[in-house]
């Protein structure tokens, strides 16, 4: 109930230091992210307010900006659902290979973003060992929207996983077998009992898969095809400024993209909040 | 204590190495170039270190850095320590030499607009040419897909969409809106555009995409060798552009470093007979073709070449902003409402 005490600073906390962490946490957070930020916006404001909203509204940036946000969101959100059942499978079950697969979920952490790429492509063109199968059915995947979503899905699917896995492993037992015995059957226990408790940790989770997914590059251009208005990323329309040495408009495409994503991990934690309050978990 | 001593040792020893290090150390000098340069100048460095210390007795070392030109380009003009830029589009030299690290009369300081070699655009296409690909307008026919890369992002790119820019201009009598119309159906036929000429390379002859790939010269004889004579055949349009990638010192930085000798004399002897041979065996076509190989030139299709400078393109000062600028013609074809 730490947050009940208010203000922090007048009373001394009984753990010492808190000068020394708090001076260093500003220093960190200053020079890893506050100044390279700031450097991005004040590059795009020397465009000027009207010019920024010029380059920000064009048809082509909007079109980048939408496919960017959509697909990312798309991919987080499969991402929350099947990161949260692999999880509950690592958790839960005790079977052979458990450790194995546990593994496996960081490898999209570990494999360079262009070497996936790559190796998605190669699976997903139309002479690849999947493409093959799908291209008779006129499903194209590389070199679409589709391509650049599976490609996200796969870069995100760790930070889901990671992230409900530890709150599902501290989950106290006590508690689905205090709903059995008040009478609520397995759907509801899971429903209105381990969800709730689970959610803050699937919505970190995912708000971590989005904001990945938003800056990936590496990945999605092998696979993207991008084309412009149709399978063309905001990150690769702020390259294309940058190799016309337009260093403004990149920024200002780059900040754009900044303040999306600012908006919706805001929102994220917002529903946090309201969640956490709801429920009277701190 | 005894950490700080120790501490202090490291230090103290690390400073005399550098020193020592700066006194006897090799000159090494790095040459920024673009992407399909890097069996030429591993070729190249060789002779020139060879030929350098038989002169001066002095022992050189040229590091290598490739990628695409533009962002070559621009490593360079944010702080990288080129010694010598060696780039696929002369409009990437003069943005280096806007921010003044080369000096503007830069192109003037060697022979032939300071590019040692030409190089020219070709069709690459499937064995047997089974879609019978002869020239650029087989390119705009409905049903067949050509594979190039984004001429934003890469240099060779601007050359491709250049030379079909020069045939069209030619075939249709220099009627700016028919060019206009006939690179927009070019276009039309390309389902990706990748970032770089390697991507392209890779997307057509990896993933089968595409029926025809405008690529490089000397990519499209090196594909041919590493991956097979029998998988592709190289079609040679009636006319292409005379691609004259540029190579320049970077003043700034060998005056900094005190390596202007060497550098300059690394990019006079591009010049020189020995490595003049060396680019024609590359597949690059030399300035001096006296000089090269005459087995390695007979290679070399006959084709019409239009250079940038020819007045239909006025120079890259022109012809960047014309087509490839922000909105321009290039930008025009994938305007949804577009004009023509």
């Amino acid at each position: 109930m730490a947050a009940s005490y208010g203000l922090g600073f007048k009373r001394p906390s009984a753990i010492p230091g808190f000068g020394l962490a708090l001076g260093f946490t500003l220093t960190y957070l200053s020079l890893i992210v506050l100044i390279p930020l700031s450097a991005l916006v004040l590059k795009s404001a020397t465009l000027g307010l009207a010019g920024f909203w010029e380059v920000v509204t064009g048809a082509r940036t909007l079109a980048a900006l939408r496919l960017s946000f959509l697909t990312s969101l798309f991919a987080a959100t499969v991402n929350a659902v099947f990161g949260t059942i692999i999880a509950w499978a690592l958790v839960r079950y005790r079977f052979p290979g458990r450790r194995l697969l546990d593994a496996f979920v960081d490898l999209p952490f570990a494999l360079p973003t262009a070497v996936a790429g790559i190796a998605l492509t190669a699976l997903y063109a139309p002479n690849g060992w999947i493409g093959q199968w799908l291209a008779p059915l006129g499903i194209k995947v590389a070199y679409t929207p589709t391509g650049i979503a599976v490609a996200l899905i796969f870069i995100g699917l760790p930070f889901v996983v990671r992230t409900v896995q530890p709150v599902l492993e501290e989950f106290d037992r006590e508690l689905e077998e205090a709903s059995a015995t008040l009478g609520a059957n397995r759907r509801q226990t899971v429903f209105r009992v381990m969800l709730p408790t689970l959610l803050p940790a699937i919505l970190t989770g995912f708000a971590l898969a989005l904001a990945r997914a938003v800056g990936e590059y590496g990945s999605v251009i092998f696979i993207a095809g991008n084309m412009p208005f149709i399978s063309e990323i905001a990150p690769l329309l702020i390259i294309i400024r940058l190799e016309e040495f337009s260093y403004p408009q990149a920024a200002a495409i780059g900040t754009a993209m900044l303040m999306i994503s600012f908006g919706i991990l805001f929102f994220v934690h917002l529903v946090q909040a309201w969640q956490r309050r709801r429920f009277g978990h701190d | 204590m005894k950490l700080r001593n120790t501490l202090a040792a490291a230090a103290a020893l690390s400073i005399a190495t550098l020193a020592a290090g700066a006194v006897f150390a090799d000159t090494t000098l790095l040459n920024v170039s673009y992407d399909p340069t890097r069996e030429l100048y591993k070729a190249v460095n060789e002779a020139f270190a060879k030929d350098w210390q038989a002169k001066t007795g002095e022992k050189v070392t040229i590091e290598q850095s490739h990628g695409g030109s533009g962002k070559q380009a621009r490593a360079v003009i944010d702080g990288l320590q080129a010694d010598v830029v060696t780039l696929a589009l002369q409009g990437d030299i003069d943005q280096i030499a806007k921010t003044g690290k080369i000096k503007a009369d830069w192109q003037k300081r060697l022979g032939n607009n300071s590019s040692p070699y030409t190089s020219t655009i070709v069709f690459l296409v499937r064995k047997g040419n089974p879609k019978s690909i002869k020239d650029w307008d087989d390119l705009t026919k409905d049903g067949v897909e050509v594979i190039t890369p984004n001429p934003k992002t890469s240099g060779g790119a601007r050359w491709n969409y250049l030379a079909a820019w020069a045939f069209a201009d030619q075939k249709y009598g220099h009627d700016e809106d028919k060019d206009r119309h006939f690179i927009k159906k070019l276009y039309a036929n390309v389902p990706v555009l990748d970032t770089g000429a390697r991507g392209s390379t890779t997307t057509f002859a990896q993933r089968g995409i595409g029926d025809v790939l405008l690529a490089w010269e000397n990519e499209a004889f090196l594909a041919l060798d590493e991956l097979g004579a029998d998988k592709f055949d190289i079609v040679v349009p009636s006319l292409s552009i005379k691609a004259e990638p540029p190579v320049a010192v970077v003043d700034e930085v060998v005056d900094a470093k005190g390596t202007r000798k060497v550098a300059e004399a690394y990019l006079n002897f591009l010049y020189t007979p020995e490595a003049q041979k060396l680019i024609a065996h590359n597949y690059y076509r030399p300035s001096d073709p006296k000089a090269a190989d005459p087995k390695d030139l007979a290679r070399f299709p006959d084709v019409k070449l239009v250079s940038i400078d020819d007045p239909l393109f006025g120079g890259w000062a022109k012809a960047q902003p014309k087509h490839f600028a922000d909105g321009g013609i290039f930008d025009q074809i994938y305007q949804p409402k577009s004009t023509n």
